[in-house]
């Protein structure tokens, strides 16, 4: 573009200086005309790139309300999932700790009426003794009623804890589908924009540890340990 | 026989503080990440140590590498639970030096078996 104007620019000193009118005015009008298609061709090329902006806004403004309103929302949602299924697992271990102790103590008082009812059945036993078994078997039935409702009204918290499992799993899924919609519009304006993401960049969204192995997302790859048998394996390959 | 036990979840430290109880192992503290866990483990008493990988503030396996580089610690056995799975960490671990690498959800059985084998390895 500079060489022809360079050219037609000397060619019209050369025509001014000879004189000859009709040379140089030729020449004045294909440098006008080679401006105008100029001026067409970046005219052509803004108003390409005004449509697309038009285009991709609607797009944008639908990411914008999202990145506003509904990430917050989903995060918040997150942290309501990590709050309850906390709370859940929290009292399922408050009543197994109150109850192990109570279990174990009747297992106890079993295992040594067992060994003393053995005895009386081997007719080993006097008689005094044996009025002191019917007395602690007698407190052992006793004891057995109260801790066994103690039982039974902390299974029936252990049960009620697990309501955790309902809500979750459909706060979660509701985020999925946000990510989903999320996903759809990043496409289209990724597609709107016509740049293509270098390939180093996808790599970068990771966070940098992977987490949790998720089932069918995670294990494509093979380059992860999906039981604890896998683990096993590759530390003794390694000589543990 | 002290046990430190480090996990950024309250709930996971718990379960796995039951599990040791279980065990017999009776005598537990607590961190929530590296960060708590190092100046606890300097103070000295501490037996053995199980730490997650995945923690805010210090994650385990730097916790990890500033055990096996403190002299006073450096014998000290660490057992790793983690959700952390990829074989490339595995590995990384073992390079570190930890003596036993169980993934979450892990089994009592598991957790025992592990425990188990890094004493005996200990005592052997």
């Amino acid at each position: 573009m500079k060489t022809d104007l360079l050219l037609m620019a000397r060619d019209l000193v050369a025509a001014l200086e000879k004189g000859d009118e009709a040379s140089s005015d030729e020449i004045l009008d294909q440098i006008a005309g080679l401006r105008e298609t100029q001026l067409f061709k970046e005219i052509g090329r803004l108003t390409r790139q005004l449509h697309d902006t038009m285009v991709s806004f609607s797009v944008d403004s639908k990411i914008a309300a999202m990145a506003e309103h509904d990430i917050p929302d989903a995060k918040e949602r997150l942290h309501y999932v990590i709050a309850m299924t906390e709370q859940a697992a929290d009292k399922t271990l408050t009543v197994v700790e109150n109850l192990l102790p109570i279990s174990q103590e009747l297992n106890d008082q079993a295992d040594q009426l067992a060994a003393k009812w053995g005895r009386f059945l081997d007719r080993e036993m006097p008689f005094d003794e044996f009025k002191a078994m019917s007395t602690e078997i007698a407190q052992h039935f006793q004891q057995s009623r109260g801790a066994l409702e103690q039982v039974q009204s902390g299974l029936t918290d252990i049960l009620m804890a697990q309501g955790f499992q309902d809500i979750t799993g459909q706060i979660i899924r509701r985020v999925i589908d946000l990510v989903q919609e999320l996903e759809i519009s990043m496409v289209k304006l990724i597609s709107i924009s016509s740049r293509k993401m270098a390939a180093g960049d996808t790599a970068a969204i990771h966070a940098e540890l992977p987490g949790p192995v998720v089932p069918g997302v995670d294990d494509k790859d093979g380059d992860v340990a999906t039981s604890q048998v896998d683990v096993d394996d590759l530390l003794s390959s390694l000589g543990f | 026989m002290k046990i430190l036990i480090v996990d950024d979840f309250s709930t996971m430290r718990r379960i796995v503080k039951n599990l040791l109880k279980d065990l017999g192992f009776t005598n537990t503290v607590e961190a929530d990440d590296g960060k708590t866990a190092l100046p606890i483990l300097e103070k000295g008493g501490i037996d053995f140590l199980v730490t997650d990988w995945n923690m805010p503030g210090m994650t385990g396996i730097d916790l990890l590498k500033a055990v096996r580089a403190n002299p006073h610690l450096s014998n000290l056995p660490v057992l790793m639970v983690t959700a952390e799975a990829k074989r490339e960490q595995i590995i990384l671990a073992a390079q570190a030096g930890v003596n036993g690498y169980v993934i979450k959800p892990f089994t009592a059985a598991t957790l025992k078996e592990k425990i188990e084998k890094i004493f005996e390895r200990i005592d052997g």
